[in-house]
């Protein structure tokens, strides 16, 4: 079973419940932090990382020798990547999606790949779990091949949760298609109400079950509560606002770690979810 | 002209609340919410919608089935997996790339340009604002997030304002680049968290690799003194001043409920005066 964490605003505890839950599990479970651009579940989990690769992504490179200069390549090219100035082609690679479209249409056969870092891959495992992250190079604008990459470590069985990044757009939905359910993490404020309603079209567009948790609960308002009703949807999981529990996470203590009464009720969430795919 | 991005690399550190308080005391300034993604500004500015205009994405392929004879070139050459057994093109899938429109035999795929969001020019109570609204599920918001602060560079040259103050989005991939090359300077919002920290670093780095000068700003930050030590240890190895220290304060969240900058809403609380100074020190940055 695959179980993505989403929120649309960042910061409201994605991650909190991402490692806890994982961590409450029995079994077999994986850790698939696709929040490439911002990785944090290691820094709770603290795995020694025994696995790390380098991931590359196709750009072309152009054979001089061979290129006549027709200019098919920078014509079927939507990303401006590839252009024919006067007697040279130029290769914008950061610009590059990888589609292979210059090397297909090229007449002369003068276009070959080479590869665009994207970032790392980094797995490892602690408490029992496995826990895979990737890591988008600085610099680098694409997360969705890498978080493709990431989801490539999913195991066929056992449960597998994904710490998804902020968001509405691709890199989201990228970390959320084909998922089992997902938990939306919010907090109870005009912003989180507001990307939450945001989060909740993207689910709804892949059409997987989802349910809520609304973290810092007593911070707020009752406009998170009072939208989850009238959509029917239902709230899994209440965590208060409690300075041990943000000083615990300050300090990359995990909650269940922390306040071990948390434990029960992140197995409660699993056990709920269960039943709900 | 000057434009102040304000990122943080990690989500919920503050920064939308902050940008609101500074397009406050800023008077004279162009604000630009440059989160397409999950915009929140307009949720304390109000904006009221000037001109409203479609923005233009990517294409997407659509195969029409009545041509279509199931050769199978498309789904062979589609690198992103995004053409079904059944020859329909998941929209989610599909890159724009064209590649199928092209080696299509029997020309059966078309190529329509897609409306993925809106921009919008606004009035606020805190002067003009440029914002947009990127499509739910949608790409390209690296290029809505160039358009948008175009807009704003343009919007305040036509109105003789100097300054832009824009809402930058978490992370460090595609819609923060677009954020900051060409900025004068960054403003990192960070929290003394591990999580915090280990963003902050990432995204000073990437302001570093596009040669955009940044200053640091520590929300809550006496949540855990130790590690708003260490970030002021960072900031002081990398050159990096540190322009603000925000104390955890609730009047934040009071605030937004009530749809006020925390300037509006107590301007004596911590956190207000707290933001005070970190706009001070804004104002006297020199920058690029």
């Amino acid at each position: 079973m695959i179980i993505s964490i989403a929120s649309g605003k960042g910061g409201t505890g994605k991650t909190t419940v991402a490692t806890n839950l994982a961590l409450s599990i029995e079994g077999d479970v994986q850790l698939l932090d696709c929040d490439v651009e911002e990785p944090n579940a290691h820094l709770f989990i603290k795995p020694a990382f025994d696995e790390k690769i380098t991931v590359y992504t196709p750009v072309p490179v152009v054979d001089e020798t061979k290129c006549n200069r027709c200019g098919a390549c920078a014509e079927i090219c939507q990303f401006k990547a590839i252009v024919v100035i006067a007697e040279t082609v130029l290769t914008f690679e950061q610009l590059c999606h990888s589609c292979g479209g210059c090397m297909a249409v090229c007449p002369e056969k003068a276009i070959t790949e080479t590869g665009r870092e994207l970032g790392i891959i980094e797995k490892g495992s602690a408490y029992g779990i496995e826990l895979v992250h990737g890591k988008l190079r600085i610099g680098e604008a694409m997360a969705p091949p890498l978080i493709r990459k990431v989801r490539e470590y999913t195991k066929p069985s056992g449960v597998t949760i994904i710490d998804a990044p902020p968001g509405t757009s691709c890199p989201v939905v990228t970390s959320m298609k084909g998922a089992d359910f997902v938990v939306l993490v919010t907090e109870p404020t005009p912003f989180g109400l507001h990307d939450l309603m945001l989060a909740v079209g993207a689910v709804r567009i892949l059409g997987i079950p989802f349910g809520l948790v609304i973290n810092r609960a007593d911070m707020g308002n009752q406009a998170v509560t009072d939208y989850a009703r009238r959509e029917k949807i239902e709230v899994l999981m209440e965590i208060p606002f409690d300075r041990h529990i943000a000083e615990a996470y300050s300090r990359g203590d995990l909650l269940i770690h922390a306040m071990p009464q948390w434990k029960e009720a992140f197995r409660g969430l699993y056990e709920r979810i269960k039943k709900l795919t | 002209m000057k434009e102040i991005v304000i990122i943080s690399g990690k989500g919920g550190t503050g920064k939308t609340s902050l940008v609101a308080a500074f397009a406050g005391l800023a008077k004279r300034a162009v604000l630009c919410d440059a989160d397409v993604d999950a915009s929140d500004l307009h949720l304390i500015l109000a904006p009221e919608i000037i001109r409203s205009t479609d923005f233009q994405g990517g294409r997407k392929a659509v195969i029409m089935n009545d041509l279509c004879t199931g050769c199978g070139t498309c789904r062979d050459m589609c690198r992103f997996s995004a053409i079904s057994e059944s020859y329909e093109v998941d929209p989610l899938q599909c890159e724009g790339c064209g590649v199928c429109v092209h080696f299509c035999p029997v020309k059966a795929i078309e190529f329509p340009i897609m409306t993925c969001g809106q921009w919008y020019e606004s009035r606020t109570r805190m002067g003009p604002m440029i914002h947009a609204r990127l499509g739910i599920a949608e790409e390209n918001s690296g290029r809505l997030v160039s358009l948008v602060r175009k807009e704003a560079k343009e919007l305040a040259g036509k109105t003789g304002r100097d300054l832009i103050i824009t809402d930058g989005p978490p992370g460090v991939g595609c819609p923060v680049i677009a954020s900051i090359g060409g900025a004068s300077a960054v403003l990192v919002v960070t929290e003394p968290t591990v999580a915090g920290i280990h963003d902050m670093q990432r995204v000073v780095s990437l302001a570093g690799h596009f040669r955009v000068p940044v200053m640091v700003a520590i929300n809550k930050h006496d949540l855990n003194l130790g590690q708003s030590a260490e970030i002021e240890d960072f900031c002081k190895e990398s050159g990096l001043p540190v322009v603000g220290r925000i104390p955890f304060d609730p009047v934040f969240t009071m605030a937004m409920i009530h749809e006020k900058t925390v300037i509006e809403y107590d301007p004596d609380s911590p956190g207000a005066l707290a933001t005070r100074e970190v706009w001070e020190a804004l104002e006297g940055f020199q920058g690029n």
